[in-house]
């Protein structure tokens, strides 16, 4: 693995297909995902003035982003680059069984 | 039920469809008792404490529901694995807050923020979290309570309730569930339909009293004491609902489907072994995709082949003579395993991803190997490789199988080498499929499609352009099916298009005989089949 400075910033946007926007199943993968990174991962519905942290399920419901609407994620640290890659994946290609 | 006069009838909301009628018990939130509070440390270890045994009793209960049910605890799960969640709580007791009262004012807070909500969908995740908030309450104050004891076929009503305590109900004997709050699409709700179980939501206020009840989860209504009237039109109204569920049904239960007088084999895919809990999949004509990659997940390390060889061989017993085919493990893309797919790589799609990686990791291959060499000796065992390319890595990964199978047998375990294919994803190997010397192809229809199209399948500004039926790739699908007629190999097709009756007269067209679905597409599909051999459309 290649080492990153951990000062660089990776950022991402993707639109939040799922039917019923994220809700409980969704965001359960999301933070499963987002926790085996090392990097520091923060996410908000586009424009909302504050980040959350995308490892907390109970902040990521909270978040209450709806069907259609678009997911900003950054992250910093080791693996951000991937990290930030593997969670658009995740958000566009729907949540599938067995990813997360 | 004196006298024959008139019960009392109620109406709400129908959140599971079905129809119970026994005795009538209620069940009340359990009274909270008293708790000591000790000291600060005293408290935080308590709440650990609580927080550890509630996760294993959680745990529990999703090991002995399985499927749906598993998915939906997981939710509670990851709450209190959720470290923003529990340390603001664990602050607020060094604030000097005795456990159980942090506890329930941090829930309190999210739950009335979820039924604040204008969707009602996050509305209904506050059930969830009050099941938390309440099992964890308990613990702290020492009384867990006792599992509820409903009498066979009983309907059951409550305020709310959770699901937790709905898997703790013996639903064996049937019953139902009236809930006068609750929502239909609460996890409770989902529970009762994969379960079967008939239940009314939102009933609203109820005299507490009444001994028998009539449920009826269809037209969403709860008739309490009822005549002998009542009780004749509502057994009419099951018997009806039965012979129309029975005749969707009977469909499935017929042997094979068959088009142009060709049988159609209809397998399932399956990601999970608990995938086949699902109420149709006995009615399968056998596994064509099992997915091994829930191995790889939600853990730290690698499975073990013991750990893998239990999960095949579960599938394979279930499976009986019908044939299984189980696909290793296809990590990389756009599914990342930590320790195990490369990080850093531009276009992950196009790089070391299915076979490619395991034949990278021959360590880690080696293990799933071994696993599914000891299975295969229920000789209803074949394996594909996912993402092949070019015959040589068929005849790589071929090799290395061999060598364990040489090995396991030499060291006297009881091993064989089972039948060997390939995905069909790549376009070369569509394009030179004779080249291969499978015993089975199995396409991909959906990295298939991306892959010839150049689409992105995840990318929603391609969706227009993202068509399964785009000649170039019926042409494909037909060019592996006619090779199969010829080399006589059987060919099947286990992606989305599979499942999608729009998909499936092109398919038979393109000489597809075997397809592979989702569980819950079965009925449909076979019903699509029998409507095109007779003639109809796709309906």
């Amino acid at each position: 693995m290649l080492d990153k400075a951990d000062g660089q910033i990776f950022t991402g946007n993707v639109r939040l297909v799922h039917a019923v926007g994220m809700h409980a199943r969704p965001a359960v993968k999301l933070t499963k995902l987002a926790k085996k990174f090392e990097a520091q991962i923060s996410v908000r519905v586009a424009g909302a003035p504050e980040w959350i942290n995308a490892k907390s399920v109970a902040k990521i419901m909270a978040m209450r982003a709806a069907h259609g609407s678009t997911i900003e994620i950054k992250a910093s640290g080791s693996d951000a680059e991937a990290a930030v890659a593997a969670l658009v994946d995740l958000v566009a290609s729907d949540f599938p069984d067995g990813a997360g | 039920m004196q006298g024959g006069a008139a019960g009392s009838a109620y109406r709400g909301r129908t959140a599971s469809i079905g129809f119970a009628h026994g005795p009538l018990v209620r069940v009340d939130a359990g009274a909270g008792g008293e708790r000591v509070a000790g000291t600060l440390v005293e408290e935080a270890l308590a709440l650990r404490k609580a927080i550890d045994l509630a996760s294993g009793q959680i745990a529990d209960l999703a090991a002995s529901a399985g499927g749906e049910a598993a998915q939906i605890l997981e939710f509670q799960v990851a709450l209190l694995e959720d470290e923003d969640l529990i340390e603001a709580i664990f602050a607020s007791i060094g604030e000097g807050r005795p456990a159980d009262v942090a506890w329930r004012s941090t829930l309190d807070e999210h739950i009335a923020e979820y039924n604040a909500a204008a969707d009602e969908y996050l509305q209904a995740r506050s059930s969830d979290l009050a099941d938390l908030r309440d099992r964890v309450v308990h613990i702290l104050r020492g009384d867990e309570g006792e599992p509820l004891k409903i009498p066979s076929g009983g309907v059951v009503c409550a305020d709310d309730l959770p699901p937790s305590r709905f898997l703790e109900i013996d639903w064996s004997g049937g019953g139902g569930l009236a809930l006068l709050h609750g929502s239909p699409t609460s996890h409770v709700a989902m529970l009762a339909r994969a379960r079967g179980i008939p239940m009314v939501v939102q009933l609203g206020a109820i005299p507490n009293a009444g001994a028998t009840a009539l449920l009826d989860g269809e037209g969403a209504t709860l008739e309490l004491d009822p005549s002998a009237e009542q009780v004749r039109i509502f057994e009419k109204r099951r018997e009806s609902h039965r012979k129309s569920r029975a005749s969707a049904r009977a469909i499935l239960r017929r042997p094979t489907a068959s088009w142009r007088g060709e049988h159609i084999k209809l397998l399932i895919n399956i990601q999970r072994v608990d995938d086949l809990e699902h109420a149709d999949a006995q009615y399968a004509d056998g596994i064509g995709l099992m997915r091994t990659e829930f191995l790889l997940a939600g853990r730290n390390d690698l499975p073990d082949e013991e750990t893998q060889f239990q999960a095949y061989d579960a599938v394979l017993r279930w499976a009986g003579q019908r044939p299984v085919t189980i696909r290793t493990f296809d990590a990389g893309g756009d599914k990342p395993v930590p320790g195990f797919t490369l990080d850093g790589e531009a276009n992950p799609f196009l790089g070391v991803r299915g076979l490619r990686l395991c034949l990278a990791r021959p360590e880690i291959f080696a293990v799933q190997l071994r696993a599914l060499a000891r299975a295969a000796v229920r000789r209803n065992l074949k394996v594909m490789f996912p993402m092949v390319t070019s015959a040589d890595e068929l005849e790589a990964g071929r090799k290395l199988f061999a060598d364990i199978v040489q090995r396991l047998q030499a060291d006297g375990i009881a091993a064989m080498l089972p039948d060997l294919g390939i995905m069909v994803e790549v376009p070369a190997a569509a394009l030179a499929i004779s080249s291969f010397k499978a015993s089975f192809f199995s396409i991909g229809s959906n990295d298939l499609a991306q892959y010839v199209l150049a689409c992105d399948r995840s990318n929603g500004a391609l969706a227009p352009l993202m068509d399964p039926l785009h000649p170039a790739v019926l042409e494909l699908i037909a060019r592996t099916a006619e090779h199969g007629r010829r080399a006589g190999v059987s060919v099947s097709l286990c992606g989305d298009m599979a499942g999608d009756p729009r998909c499936v007269p092109a398919l038979l067209n393109c000489g597809l005989r075997e397809l592979s679905v989702n569980p819950s597409a079965l009925a449909q599909i076979k019903q699509t089949i029998d409507r095109l051999s007779s003639g109809g459309g796709v309906g």
